[in-house]
């Protein structure tokens, strides 16, 4: 019998609040499913399963706010653990969570085109019981907004199979896919309003959160939320005897309530957010560096890529200064790992943290991981992944836990120059500022070039300006063979 | 394109990059990054956006030209 617990989602979390189960008693999960969506002071997460076996039991109920290392669950090891599943009739790929294409598993992310419909999926409550499916898969079609109850399955028993999920996601009328913003399809799914049912009042259709709690007050109060969806109607089929997830939602005093919930989560966000950086002022001896980047080579490389390509896939220098980073600190290993009671553990992999400004204020820092070792395109698809994800409060536990170095973009929207806060345990942070033509003395000659002001803070601890400056000129190395990034 | 279509595309496309500015409280001078404070990927997506829906496709040597809401408007009327 081993305990789910509530995980470190950050140095900086001491509690989180189950927002919802993706799992509920008897289902069989492996090492890497989805199990829980996790609120912390900063962010909502989506949290993966560190054990492999049965639910046995759901200890917090959703709404619930709990310390880190709080038992969540109890799951239950299976003697033969491999295909003995529940209705895993299907090749549920191996571990990570939610591989392929589609879903989100950091690593292998495809293109854009998905992550609507990620987004709009993954808040909706679990429907009722339907025909046998696996936790991941299941999640898969709640996160490509497929209602698993409505899906043929063809495996083992009645089991769904994956590729019966991609068959119902490819038959599904394109309608059927609900826009609508991130705040509007949470209060949604705070208020148990079915979003589907929602006429949207906003650009192209979407939901706003104005339709959602028109919808929420027309609604009669005695009524029972649209619970599990479109789903409802059928019989409880298959998965022996297990209880529908509990309905996420004490109902927090809607309306009036939901204002109060944006200003309180914007406070507590600034209260992480100060505390996190006043421990780093306080423990981490700082060192600064500054340096200019020459960007003529990159910037006339990236142009004549994005000449040749549709809008869709072309780069952003942030792109290139990212991979120039990631790759950088591969080679300076005293910029890259963690400082603890152990003293300095470098990181033998780049998961290049990205400061996010998140548009109702504040910020978040998720990893892009093994940056050093993208494609700049691959590098540039996951950071608009990344931002449109910690924007929209669907980040995943990894990406929150584990960046070993972190950059901070802030320049983007005007500065020359950022010296940030190391993020403990980092030991540094490399700050970019805006990209902009200067005056370029070179070989006795003045030349115009674009270029951008590269600021390093380190830790004192482990490196010196020396080797911090090594990092900063590295950069610059890479950034003049753009090409070979 | 006629400039009310210009407008209104221009109009959708900010309202689904950043839902959270009021577009009625948008002047026309606005510039695009300072003003409406969208980054360099935001930008990428709102120029996304106005292909999509309009088949202009901007190239990125004239993405000066449509820095403003109003150079962006215009550029539509133009190209449209």
């Amino acid at each position: 019998m081993a305990d789910f617990l509530m995980p470190s989602l950050g140095a900086d979390m001491e509690h989180g609040k189950i927002v919802e189960w993706l799992v509920k008693p008897g289902d069989y999960v492996r090492r890497g499913d989805l199990v829980a969506v996790v609120d912390t002071d900063k962010t909502v997460m989506d949290v993966e399963s560190f054990q492999e076996g049965v639910v046995a039991e759901l200890l917090v109920d959703p709404g619930a706010t709990v310390p880190i290392g709080t038992p969540l669950a109890r799951i239950t090891p299976t003697p033969a653990e491999t295909g003995t599943g529940t209705g895993t009739g299907a090749p549920v790929p191996p571990p990570a969570p939610v591989p392929s294409s589609a879903a989100g598993a950091p690593p292998a992310r495809a293109a854009a085109a998905p992550t609507a419909a990620v987004q709009t999926a993954a808040v909706q409550t679990a429907p009722g019981d339907a025909p046998p499916i696996a936790p991941p898969l299941r999640h898969l079609a709640h996160r490509l907004g497929v209602d698993p109850a409505r899906i043929h399955g063809t495996g083992k028993g009645g089991a769904i199979t994956r590729a019966d999920v991609e068959h119902a996601v490819a038959a599904r009328p394109s309608a059927g896919r609900v826009r609508s913003s991130p705040r509007a399809r949470r209060l949604a799914a705070e208020l148990g309003v079915e979003l589907a049912s929602v006429s949207g009042t906003g650009p192209e259709g979407a939901v706003t959160v104005a339709d959602v709690q028109l919808a929420a007050g027309s609604r009669t109060p005695a009524a029972v939320p649209v619970a599990g969806g479109p789903g409802e109607g059928v019989p409880e089929a298959g998965t022996a005897g297990t209880a529908p997830p509990p309905e996420g939602q004490a109902t927090e005093a809607p309306q009036a309530g939901k204002t109060a919930e944006a200003r309180e989560r914007v406070a507590s966000l600034r209260r992480a957010v100060g505390a996190l950086m006043s421990r780093s002022k306080k423990t981490i001896p700082h060192y600064y560096l500054s340096t200019t980047l020459d960007l003529r080579a990159a910037v006339e490389w990236m142009q004549s890529v994005n000449a040749q390509r549709p809008v869709a896939s072309r780069l952003v220098p942030s792109a290139l200064l990212l991979k120039a980073a990631a790759l950088a600190a591969k080679d300076v290993q005293e910029v890259n790992g963690f400082y603890d009671d152990g003293g300095f553990r470098p990181s033998a992999s780049v998961h290049l943290g990205v400061a996010v400004a998140l548009r109702q204020g504040g910020i978040v820092a998720p990893a892009i991981h093994d940056a050093d070792t993208l494609a700049v395109d691959v590098l540039m698809e996951q950071l608009r992944d990344l931002v449109s994800r910690a924007r929209a409060g669907r980040l995943q536990r990894a990406e929150m836990a584990d960046p070993t170095i972190t950059v901070t973009n802030l320049g983007d929207l005007g500065v020359e120059s950022v010296f940030g806060v190391i993020y403990p345990p980092q030991v540094a942070m490399l700050g970019l500022g805006r990209v902009m033509e200067q005056p370029w003395a070179q070989n006795g000659m003045l030349g115009i070039r674009p270029a951008v002001i590269a600021t390093l803070s380190a830790d004192h601890r482990v490196s010196d300006g020396l080797r911090g400056g090594r990092y900063l000129t590295r950069i610059d190395e890479l950034l003049q063979k753009p090409e070979e990034l | 394109m006629k400039e009310d279509e210009a407008r209104a595309a221009v109009q959708a496309a900010i309202g689904k990059v950043a839902p959270d500015v009021d577009l009625a409280e948008v002047d026309e001078d606005s510039r695009l990054r300072q003003d409406l404070e969208l980054d360099s990927l935001d930008f990428l997506r709102l120029v996304e956006t106005i292909d999509t829906a309009t088949g202009v496709d901007i190239p990125e040597r004239d993405y000066p030209d449509v820095a403003t809401v109003k150079g962006l408007i215009g550029y539509l009327a133009a190209h449209g």
